[in-house]
C-alpha cells in the first residue's frame, strides 16, 4: 500500500483505538463507574444540575486528570525519543540521554527530603531537570569548542547524568528510612498514582508545548540526523534549530519527571516501533510516535490501576510488557530498521 | 556568474598553514577540479570554500559576494554540496533523502508540498536514477547513493554544485557514470562545479580547470592542460608519470600511467613546482 495512504489508516486506529480505551479507562479502576454515567459526566447537558458526588469526584479529580496525563506523558516522553535520535543520529538515544530524569529525581528527591508539599516537589523537579540539560550545554561550550559535537554532548550528559544519580543517591542515604525514604524510593519509581488536578494542569502545558514543537520541527529532524557539514548544506540553522529540539525535548522531560517520576522504555521503544511500521523519516516517526506513545501509556497505566488492589509502579510494567513486545516486533519486521 | 576564492588561507594548527594563498575561480558551466595527495588539503579546501571551516584570510566569494554575507537559505539554494557518499545511520528511502534537498526553500517548521516533491522526483530523473525510488537507503550499492545524493543536490535547483570525492569508491561503469552526470549537468543545465578528485583521468575528462595542491600550502590553477602536466604531478604526488592521449571518435581521452615511486628532496618536498 502506498505510504501516505497506509500512514493515515494507521493513525486513525490509533486515534479511534485512544478514544475508546480512553472511555474504557475511565470507568475502570476499583471504583467502577457506569460507561452510561461517563458518558453523561463528559457530555451531558444535565451535568451541573447534578449533585456533588463521590463519582463525579474521582472522574474529575482524580481519573481525568490522570488519564490524560498518561496520555500526554506517553506522547511527550516518545516524541522526545524520537527528536533525541534523529539530533544525535543515534538509535539509542532517550530522553534521559542529556540527564533530565536523574537532575529532576534530584530535584524531586531533595524536595521530599526538605519536606515539601507535592507542588514544591514537582517545581524543584522540573527545575532541577531543566538545569541539568543547562549544565549539559554550558560545559559543551566550555569545553572551547566552537562548534561541540553531538557526541560531545552525549558525553557530557552522561557525566552530568552520572553526577545527579549521586546526588540522588546522597539524598536517600541521609533520608529517614522509616518515613522519608520509602517516599523518595516510590516517586523515584514513576507513577501516574500521585496525580491530581493541579500536578496536571502545572505539567501538561510544557508537555504540550514541548510536543508540539518537536512535531513542527519533524521535517528538520532528518536533515539534523546527517552528518553536520550536510545538515548546514541543506540550509539548516543548525545552532538554533538544535537549540529548539533539545530544548523542546528537555521541557518535555523534565515536566513529565516531575509530575510522574521516571518512566523509562517508552523514549526508546516507541520511536522504534514507529520506525519499524513506517520507515525512518520523521514526517512518520513523530507523528507514529506521539499516537502510539499516547496508546502504549494509557494501555499500561489502566493496568497498573487495574491489576491489583495495590498499585503496580508504571515503570516496571512499561519495561516487563515493553521488552517482550519489542522482542516480539524485532522478530516479525527482520531488525532495527535504522 | 562565478565562484572564486580569493587569496584563502587556512591552518588547523597556528604557524602550519595547509592552504595558502589559495585563489581560483570558475565560470558559469565550467569545471574545475582539485588534485593533490592525501592529506594535502582537498577537503579542507572545500570545507573552508563552502564556509564550514572560517578562511584565517581570504573570501569565497559568489557572483562577487562575499559568501559569509549571504544568508544561509539563501546561499544553499544557489549552491549545492555532495559530500562523500556515506550511508545515514538511519536509512532514509531514497526519494525521502532527495527530498532533503528542498531544505533551503523551508522554514524550519515547514513541510515540503506536492511541489517540492514533484522537484525531488525530477532531480532523480536528472540523476538518471528514477528507478531507485522506494528503495532505502541501506538497500542500494555505494555507487547509487552517491547518485541519490547527487540529486538531493539537484533538488534545491542549485547554479553551483561542489562535490567531494565523488567517484571515490566506485567501481569502474560507475565512476565513468557519475563523471558523466557531472559534465552533462553543466553542459545542459549551466551548472558550475568543483570537484575534488583523486584521479588525474578524471580531472583531465571533465574538467576546464585544474587546482593542483602540493602541500604546506603550495598550489598552482590554470587550464586544466597545463597545470596537469607529468612534470608537476611528479612533483604533487611523488611518482613519476607518462601521459599518454587517445582520440576515439573525434574525443580525445588522456590516461595518466603511473611509472615510479621518486624519494623525496631535502626539503621533505620532491620536487619544487
Amino acid at each position: 500500500m502506498d505510504q501516505r495512504r497506509k500512514f493515515a489508516v494507521w493513525m486513525l486506529v490509533m486515534l479511534a483505538a485512544i478514544v475508546v480505551f480512553s472511555v474504557l479507562a475511565l470507568c475502570m479502576g476499583q471504583f467502577h463507574i457506569e460507561p452510561a454515567r461517563v458518558f453523561e459526566e463528559l457530555f451531558g447537558a444535565r451535568r451541573a444540575l447534578a449533585a456533588q458526588d463521590n463519582v463525579r469526584t474521582v472522574l474529575h479529580n482524580i481519573r481525568i486528570p490522570r488519564i490524560l496525563m498518561a496520555l500526554i506523558a506517553g506522547a511527550g516522553l516518545s516524541a522526545s525519543g524520537a527528536a533525541f535520535q534523529s539530533l544525535f543520529a543515534n538509535p539509542l538515544a532517550t530522553p534521559d540521554t542529556l540527564g533530565v530524569a536523574n537532575g529532576a529525581s534530584f530535584g524531586a528527591a531533595l524536595g521530599i527530603l526538605l519536606g515539601g508539599g507535592a507542588a514544591e516537589v514537582q517545581l524543584l523537579a522540573l527545575l532541577f531537570g531543566l538545569a541539568a540539560v543547562a549544565l549539559v550545554y554550558a560545559v559543551t561550550r566550555g569545553a572551547g569548542a566552537q562548534n561541540p559535537s553531538m557526541l560531545m554532548m552525549i558525553l557530557a550528559g552522561m557525566v552530568i547524568s552520572s553526577l545527579f544519580s549521586a546526588l540522588v543517591s546522597l539524598v536517600k542515604y541521609v533520608a529517614d528510612p522509616q518515613d522519608v525514604l520509602p517516599v523518595i524510593t516510590f516517586w523515584l519509581l514513576g507513577s501516574f498514582s500521585g496525580i491530581t488536578r493541579s500536578s496536571m494542569l502545572l505539567g501538561a502545558p510544557l508537555i504540550l508545548v514541548g510536543t508540539v514543537l518537536i512535531f513542527l520541527l519533524r521535517f528538520r529532524l532528518n536533515a539534523l540526523s546527517l552528518s553536520e557539514d550536510e545538515a548546514r548544506s541543506l540550509g539548516v540553522n543548525l545552532k538554533r534549530v538544535r537549540a529548539m529540539v533539545v530544548a523542546a525535548a528537555a521541557m518535555t522531560t523534565a515536566a513529565i519527571v516531575s509530575a510522574c517520576g521516571v518512566i523509562g522504555w517508552v523514549g526508546l521503544l516507541i520511536p522504534h516501533i514507529a520506525r519499524m511500521l513506517f520507515g525512518n523519516d520523521n514526517r512518520y516517526v513523530v507523528p507514529a510516535s506521539i499516537g502510539a506513545g499516547a496508546l502504549f501509556m494509557l494501555l499500561v497505566d489502566t493496568l497498573a490501576r487495574c491489576m491489583n488492589a495495590a498499585e503496580v509502579p508504571v515503570s516496571i510494567l512499561t519495561a516487563i510488557i515493553g521488552a517482550p513486545v519489542f522482542i516480539l516486533l524485532l522478530r516479525r519486521t527482520g531488525g532495527l530498521r535504522t | 556568474m562565478s565562484i572564486e576564492v580569493c587569496a584563502g588561507s587556512f591552518s588547523y594548527r597556528r604557524g602550519t598553514p595547509i592552504l595558502q594563498d589559495v585563489s581560483f575561480s570558475a565560470e558559469s558551466g565550467e569545471v574545475v577540479a582539485i588534485l593533490g595527495s592525501n592529506g594535502v588539503g582537498k577537503t579542507t579546501l572545500v570545507k573552508c570554500l563552502l564556509g564550514f571551516l572560517p578562511w584565517d584570510g581570504g573570501v569565497t566569494r559568489i557572483d562577487g559576494r562575499d559568501l559569509r554575507k549571504i544568508r544561509g537559505r539563501e546561499l544553499w539554494r544557489r549552491v549545492a554540496y555532495v559530500p562523500q557518499a556515506r550511508a545515514p545511520v538511519f536509512s532514509y528511502r531514497t526519494e525521502d533523502l532527495v527530498l532533503l534537498g528542498r531544505s533551503p526553500y523551508l522554514g524550519d517548521f515547514a513541510m515540503p508540498g506536492k511541489r517540492d516533491r514533484e522537484l525531488a522526483l525530477h532531480a532523480m530523473e536528472l540523476a538518471g536514477i528514477p528507478h531507485l525510488a522506494g528503495k532505502r537507503c541501506d538497500q542500494i550499492s555505494g555507487g547509487e547513493l552517491q547518485l541519490v545524493l547527487i540529486a538531493r543536490a539537484l533538488a534545491a535547483e542549485p547554479e553551483y554544485l561542489v562535490l567531494d570525492e565523488p567517484e571515490s569508491g566506485l567501481d569502474f561503469r560507475n565512476q565513468i557514470v557519475v563523471l558523466d552526470l557531472i559534465e552533462r549537468l553543466c553542459r545542459e543545465q549551466n551548472i558550475t562545479a568543483v570537484v575534488n578528485t583523486h584521479y588525474p583521468d578524471h580531472a583531465m575528462r571533465i574538467s576546464n580547470q585544474a587546482l593542483l595542491l602540493f602541500g604546506n600550502g603550495v598550489h598552482l590553477f590554470g587550464r586544466t592542460k597545463q597545470i596537469l602536466t607529468a612534470e608537476h604531478m611528479r612533483a604533487a604526488f611523488g611518482v613519476d608519470i607518462a601521459i599518454r592521449s587517445e582520440p576515439v571518435n573525434g574525443r580525445e581521452y588522456a590516461a595518466v600511467i603511473p611509472l615510479e615511486l621518486i624519494e623525496k628532496g631535502e626539503h621533505g618536498r620532491w620536487i619544487e613546482p
